[in-house]
């Protein structure tokens, strides 16, 4: 390859398709999945491009076949991920919790669609809850991290790849079909060769080293909790290492948003028609959903007095900004579920009515 | 500099393309842009949208309500986001479909071209939506020839190489009816 090849360039690239890239520039090589609208996009890319690349593309039958490769991949060692969306994550949460359980790293792409139910394939942000909660059963949580353009698609999956080896645990990239399919210029340079993972704990054949075991079952008197507050251990250091959110225009801020996604999109736009207007909007955008950015609403809202939080559904993120939100500050909630877009100017007036 | 536009037609009139061309010619112009389809059942029923949004800031919302322009290629189009166009924001219209008095707004730079008669004197009727989109950029001055040719480089590559000269020529003659006929 010639030099001017191996430069990043700019190139109008899809949502979903840059997730795809990104997940092989951070070395996955390994996919399982079972389709659904809409993230078809990331098993077409790569069922095109991991063959070419050394790597394993497994249309599972089904979406719980699909995350339960997913755990036999990543307990051998590899980096492996699946995607799927509403339906299909639900299907997943045995296997998600038996991942946290496990203790194992693996990266799961939600790219939500309206619910419940088998609902429809509008962008929504009903999932909040259910990625952040843990989703699945036990006394466990998955990172997640959420996107707001398709060069994030591109880096945080790579991150999530990064945080999920770092704690040895799922991380998820919670996004919709807004992102998913909109195009937008990213910056991608040559794919680097994978590198080698450290990772002294995966079952790699037992030569010449102790015994690994990877487990979820905790028998033995007392051994589950001992293990349930390990875990909490693992969670606060995420926290107090790993917790990242945007803030834009909080020099002067006046009135706070809280919006992440795709929603936080939408919100730049009519912080811009505000501020035109004189009116001193700041935005705080929460990337990782989990570990929520608690410290930075606590700290921001000590002094700024209201804050508005917009979704795209019923009142999920709002309840984690109340429970972090400085005693002095009101909040304020503008959702739209079920596929309902916010326009710019739905949001600027809501923050005349209770700027 | 901000501008954001609405594409609408049929599916198959190649409204995905000239979005995607006029996105790929704002990038090479070094801006920042968005391009988003129509996404919804919608789909399926035969319509063809786009979105797409350029701007010299980072972009916020890829949707928009009020666009600065819109270029639409069929009536139903029409009908539907005429009223949508930011007042003094452009308007152009496929005038194989669509007639004078189907225009409500006044307040609006209309503009109505003849794309198929236009790509058959190019020499295929195919381009009816480059016609379009060269009518569109003049009457905006969102991009400009030199962004258009490498988003055409880029989108007919290889063995579509050939493309070019006759889409790039379509996009110019739309361009010069433009300059002639708007008012």
């Amino acid at each position: 390859m010639s030099d001017t090849t191996q430069q990043p360039q700019r190139q109008m690239m899809k949502g979903n398709v840059a997730i795809a890239e990104g997940a092989l520039h951070a070395g996955c090589r390994y996919y399982f999945g079972y389709p659904i609208t809409p993230q078809n996009d990331i098993p077409e890319y790569l069922s095109a491009e991991l063959p070419k690349c050394g790597g394993t593309f497994v249309q599972a039958e089904s979406e719980i076949a699909s995350i339960n490769m997913v755990l036999g991949a990543s307990a051998a060692g590899a980096r492996c991920m699946t995607s799927s969306s509403g339906p299909g994550i639900s299907l997943m949460q045995e296997g998600i919790s038996y991942l946290a359980g496990s203790e194992l790293p693996a990266v799961i792409v939600y790219v939500s669609r309206i619910g419940p139910g088998l609902g429809g394939i509008a962008p929504t942000q009903g999932d909040y809850k259910q990625v952040t909660s843990g989703g699945g059963h036990g006394d466990y949580y998955s990172i997640v991290l959420a996107p707001s353009s398709v060069q994030e698609m591109f880096s945080l999956v790579q991150t999530c790849f990064d945080l999920a080896d770092k704690y040895r645990n799922p991380a998820i990239l919670l996004t919709d079909a807004i992102l998913g399919q909109m195009k937008e210029p990213v910056i991608v340079g040559p794919r680097p060769e994978p590198k080698a993972q450290d990772k002294p704990w995966a079952l790699t054949g037992n030569q010449g080293r102790s015994k690994n075991l990877i487990k979820s079952l905790f028998l033995g008197d007392g051994e589950m909790e001992v293990q349930n507050w390990k875990l909490v251990e693992k969670y606060n250091r995420l926290k107090a290492e790993d917790t990242m959110a945007e803030e834009l225009w909080m020099d002067d801020a006046e009135f706070i948003i809280v919006a992440f996604g795709s929603c936080s999109r939408m919100v730049e736009s009519s912080i811009r028609l505000a501020r035109a207007q004189g009116l001193k909007v700041g935005l705080i955008r929460p990337i990782t959903l989990f570990p929520f950015p608690e410290k930075l609403i606590y700290e921001r809202t000590a002094s700024i007095a209201k804050v508005l939080v917009v979704e795209m559904n019923t009142g999920q993120m709002v309840k984690d900004v109340k429970v972090n939100t400085h005693k002095n500050a009101d909040v304020f909630f503008y959702g739209r579920p079920g596929g309902g877009m916010p326009t710019p100017e739905d949001i600027l007036e809501k923050i005349k009515e209770f700027y | 500099m901000y501008h954001d536009c609405i594409m609408a037609g049929f599916g198959g009139q190649g409204i995905l393309m000239i979005g995607d061309i006029l996105s790929l010619a704002a990038m090479h112009d070094g801006r920042n842009v968005t391009w988003m389809p129509s996404y919804g059942v919608e789909m399926r029923g035969g319509t063809a949208r786009c979105t797409v949004v350029i701007s010299d800031e980072r972009i916020g919302s890829p949707i928009t309500g009020a666009p600065s322009g819109c270029l639409v290629m069929n009536k139903p189009s029409l009908d539907k986001y005429e009223s949508w166009v930011s007042p003094g924001g452009a308007l152009v219209a496929n005038g194989t479909f669509i007639q004078e008095s189907d225009f409500t707004r006044s307040d609006v730079s209309r503009l109505l071209v003849p794309t198929n008669d236009i790509a058959e004197q190019v020499g295929d009727k195919r381009t009816a939506s480059m016609v379009a989109l060269g009518a569109y950029v003049e009457m905006t001055g969102v991009t400009d020839t030199p962004g258009l040719k490498a988003a055409l480089e880029k989108t007919f590559s290889g063995k579509k190489a050939k493309l070019v000269p006759i889409n790039l020529e379509a996009i110019e003659q739309g361009r010069k009816f433009a300059r002639e006929n708007r008012k």
